[in-house]
């Protein structure tokens, strides 16, 4: 009795520590930083190939999107650091000059982030949009200049 | 004037919650019971779900007029919104989410008040805890008035916020003319009035279970009547939970446009939390029922899932998620943290000086046996909770210590998540076949014979039928494993009816339904984790996903669909502007119908809200999402067509989890009721008139038939 009462102490015990070391080492692998252009540059060559969202605008006629091939370049800016991103598919509907955006991938030696995924920036906490930027005016007019 | 009739709703709720709390403490704490606090105690938790009816009909009244002086109409009403997301908008925003929460939880006071009806009359002058000729003490008779006190008491700190820094009825004056409509993700699919709601009913409910546990510790009795009563409680909060998480799943599915149901984010954790520890008290309870054991656990389990809907609600509703800076810039944030530090304090000082009459009389004997695999289950979901805990909250963590922003990414949820959860699938199939105490080795032959065979027969079909990944195939393999011995327990339970009783197959089928709810419930249930489980893995292995920019007239091919581009056009609806793509979609080649992806432009909005088209069948679902479209012109589109094999599965098993639940705690035969109840009068020292009303309709003890084979 007294054995088995021990083994499974001894059982239950190991049981949560796997469970602590999974998590322990699952949470450094999967840390994804959020990151502007800014704190990119200032990271240096530690960030390089490190998985990590930066979030910041489309510089204004940066955007280089090729339809046939489905490659999409851009120019990422925060003040005055530029970032050059690069990715497939199309872009985002919302996706034009001066547009906040955040892009989520990893940013190489050759200072190219490459980004596997594209996404138009807005939060939860949504504010309404001031008189004469509204999203609406914006979309009929795309649709109304053919 | 509404907005003074609503204020005084939640005042007149305020004062019924203090009534509630008052003479309940009164009734439940003196030494033989006090019938008139009693009383007033059941009667003030009908006076307050009566009023916070008032307030809940009074904001709808001012919703659906649009009355936008009342401040939180001005919020998120528009003249332009479609009444059917106006009337849901009550949940669309923080101080109406309170106001529901609220609602429910004098509901619920209300419920239990009148479920108890008579038993408060015929017990409370009996007296205190009284000897019941089977030994141990007979429970329950000032339990009712103390669950109604502690419920008042959670009361007044959520109707205090709704009459203080989260009043939805504060006077806007002058009132505007029009206001910015509910947020545009919350307006955008018909299933957002479906799961809110019942993610509510799971959240509050847990007050119950929890009122209970402190009920039980205020006493110092938690034995067996207390002990059923308080799950019962827990089973009907966590049936609306999982349905709840389910819908929910199901709401992302429908309206996010990624393709997929679960994505680990916060507030999808923040539901997921509570439902772990309330499924590891659904279990361990039953090692407390069978062998005395476990009190003080299953007594941390009730408190702690309700200090996780808590702690949920804040993570959701503080803004603490967007930046751990945002919270302290409301009332809100703190006096949620500050609500949630009170409980644990308070009762963990409750569960130390109750200590010493929580000592089991009973211990494991036997490494192999059912409440050893209760154990490791236990041990299982409270490890799960942790990790995802860890998961959610480390981003926050970090950054207060660092000020950086990270996020912890999907992948390490799934890596966690998919050993846990094999584990405990893996579990499933072994807890209901062991016996109590002790399993000779020729038992686990027998046992297990049939659900290994075919555990190793259904990994090896779906080798065969090309499934390559690991997971996965242990996925099938384990659920196989599992559903066999749930099979092995229906067959020997109706096989011993039939014996018994001399029972049809479907007679037999219906008794054990009827005579043991609560355990052919529970494999009912886990049938539906099994088909979800299975949903999981087949739609994870074989998702296929393409995008594509198609000319008009132009095709392209996932699996065994196809999807052409026919047209792009705008609309103009009464709150919002579409952009939508017409596509033609063949499977096989044959054609099956139009589908139509939109963006959805809100005047409130930066962005877009992008709905896909889900065209579903058994077997697989087309998922078209418009990513975006040709402007100058409109000669093409870009497309994103993700078939999902299976996936209609997660909802199908979370239905018939939720159908387990029901059957778990759906009352039974009004005979049995009468006998039961006439049971516990005789166990009392003064007879009374009027038969104590009981709504466990289980007999006490509950003979396992199907343990005697």
């Amino acid at each position: 009795m007294k054995k088995n009462r021990l083994w499974m102490i001894a059982g239950l015990v190991a049981i949560a520590g796997a469970i602590t070391l999974l998590a322990a080492g699952g949470l450094s692998e999967n840390m994804v930083f959020f990151l502007t252009p800014t704190e990119l540059q200032a990271k240096g060559s530690e960030i390089y190939g490190a998985p990590m969202r930066l979030g910041g605008q489309v510089k204004p006629e940066s955007v280089d999107y090729d339809v046939e091939s489905g490659h999409l370049k851009f120019v990422m800016i925060e003040d005055a650091v530029e970032i050059a991103v690069e990715s497939t598919g199309a872009p985002p509907a919302m996706f034009r000059d001066g547009i906040g955006v955040v892009v989520e991938g990893t940013y190489g030696e050759d200072h190219v982030f490459r980004s596997t995924n594209v996404m138009v920036k807005h939060s939860n906490e949504y504010a309404p949009p001031a008189e004469g930027e509204e999203a609406k005016e914006t979309y009929k007019s795309l649709l109304e200049s053919s | 004037m509404l907005s003074a009739l609503g204020y005084g709703s939640v005042i007149a709720a305020l004062l019924g919650a203090a009534l509630m709390a008052g003479f309940g403490y009164r009734a439940g704490l003196s030494r033989n019971g006090n019938e008139f606090s009693a009383t007033i105690a059941r009667r003030a938790a009908y006076f307050c779900f009566f009023a916070m009816c008032a307030g809940m009909v009074t904001m709808e009244i001012a919703l659906l007029t649009r009355d936008f002086s009342v401040d939180y109409v001005s919020r998120v009403g528009s003249i332009e919104t479609p009444n059917y997301y106006t009337a849901i908008s009550l949940w669309s925003s923080l101080d109406g989410s309170i106001l529901f929460w609220g609602w429910i939880l004098a509901g619920y006071a209300a419920l239990f008040a009148f479920t108890r009806r008579r038993e408060i009359s015929a017990h409370v002058s009996a007296g205190a805890n009284v000897e019941s000729p089977r030994g141990g003490l007979v429970p329950g008779l000032k339990t009712t008035p103390l669950v109604i006190a502690v419920i008042g008491t959670t009361g007044l700190f959520f109707f205090g916020m709704l009459a203080g820094p989260a009043n939805p009825f504060g006077l806007v004056s002058p009132a505007p003319l029009n206001g910015p409509g509910p947020n545009p993700l919350l307006q955008n699919h018909p299933l957002m009035g479906l799961h809110p709601p019942m993610l509510y009913f799971g959240f509050v409910g847990m007050v119950v279970p929890f009122a209970f546990a402190i009920a039980g510790l205020l006493q110092g009795n938690v034995e067996a009547r207390w002990l059923r009563d308080s799950r019962r409680w827990m089973v009907g909060a966590w049936a609306f939970l999982t349905m709840g998480i389910i819908g929910g799943g199901w709401w992302s599915y429908e309206v996010l446009g990624w393709g997929g149901a679960w994505a680990w984010d916060p507030v999808e954790n923040a539901s997921f939390l509570p439902w772990l520890t309330a499924t590891a008290f659904l279990h361990s309870a039953m090692v407390q029922e069978r062998r005395g054991m476990l009190k003080t656990w299953n007594l941390s389990l009730m408190i702690g899932t309700y200090l996780l809907t808590l702690f949920g609600t804040f993570l959701t509703r503080s803004g603490v998620i967007d930046s751990v800076h945002a919270f302290t810039e409301g009332v809100i944030g703190p006096l949620f943290l500050g609500f949630i530090a009170f409980i644990t304090l308070g009762s963990l000082a409750l569960i130390g000086w109750r200590s010493n009459r929580l000592h089991a009389p009973g211990q494991i004997e036997s490494a192999v046996s059912r409440e050893s695999a209760f154990i490791l289950n236990n041990l299982l979901f409270v490890g799960f909770t942790f990790t995802v805990l860890l998961g959610t909250m480390f981003p926050l963590v970090i950054e207060a210590l660092q000020n950086e922003k990270i996020s912890v990414g999907a992948p390490y949820f799934d890596m966690v998540a998919s050993p846990i959860g094999l584990a405990l699938l893996f579990l499933m199939g072994v807890g209901p076949a062991l016996p109590w105490r002790h399993a000779s080795m020729d038992q686990i032959k027998r046992s297990f014979k049939w659900p290994v065979l075919m555990g190793v027969a259904a990994a090896a079909a779906v080798m065969a039928f090309g499934m390559r990944q690991f997971l996965p195939i242990l996925t099938v393999s384990f659920a196989a494993f599992a559903m066999t011995t749930i099979v092995e327990e229906f067959a020997k339970g109706i096989d011993a009816r039939r014996r018994i009783a001399d029972r049809s197959f479907f007679g037999a089928l219906s008794d054990l339904f009827v005579r043991n709810g609560q355990r052919y419930g529970g494999y009912v249930v886990h049938v539906g984790v099994i088909v979800v489980a299975l949903a999981i893995s087949v739609s994870w292995t074989w998702k296929s996903e393409r995008e594509a920019t198609l000319r008009v007239g132009e095709r392209v091919a996932v699996e065994d669909y196809e999807v052409e581009f026919v047209e792009v056009w705008g609309r103009q609806e009464a709150q919002r502007f579409v952009i939508g793509a017409t596509f033609n979609t063949y499977r096989d080649g044959r054609f099956l119908g139009e589908e139509q992806p939109r963006l959805n432009i809100y005047n409130n909005s930066e962005a877009p809200i992008a709905t896909p088209a889900v065209r579903s069948s058994l077997t697989s679902d087309l998922y078209l999402t418009l990513i975006t479209f040709d402007s100058e012109n409109q000669e093409h589109a870009t497309v994103r067509a993700i078939v999902n094999p299976g996936i209609i599965w997660l909802w199908i098993g979370g239905m018939i989890m939720g159908l387990g639940a029901l059957v778990a705690i759906w009352p039974r035969g009004k005979s049995r009721l009468r006998a039961a109840s006439e049971e516990m009068i005789s166990d009392v020292a003064t007879p009374q008139p009027k038969p104590a009303f009981e709504p466990i309709l289980e007999p006490a003890f509950v003979t396992d038939e199907a343990d005697v084979t």
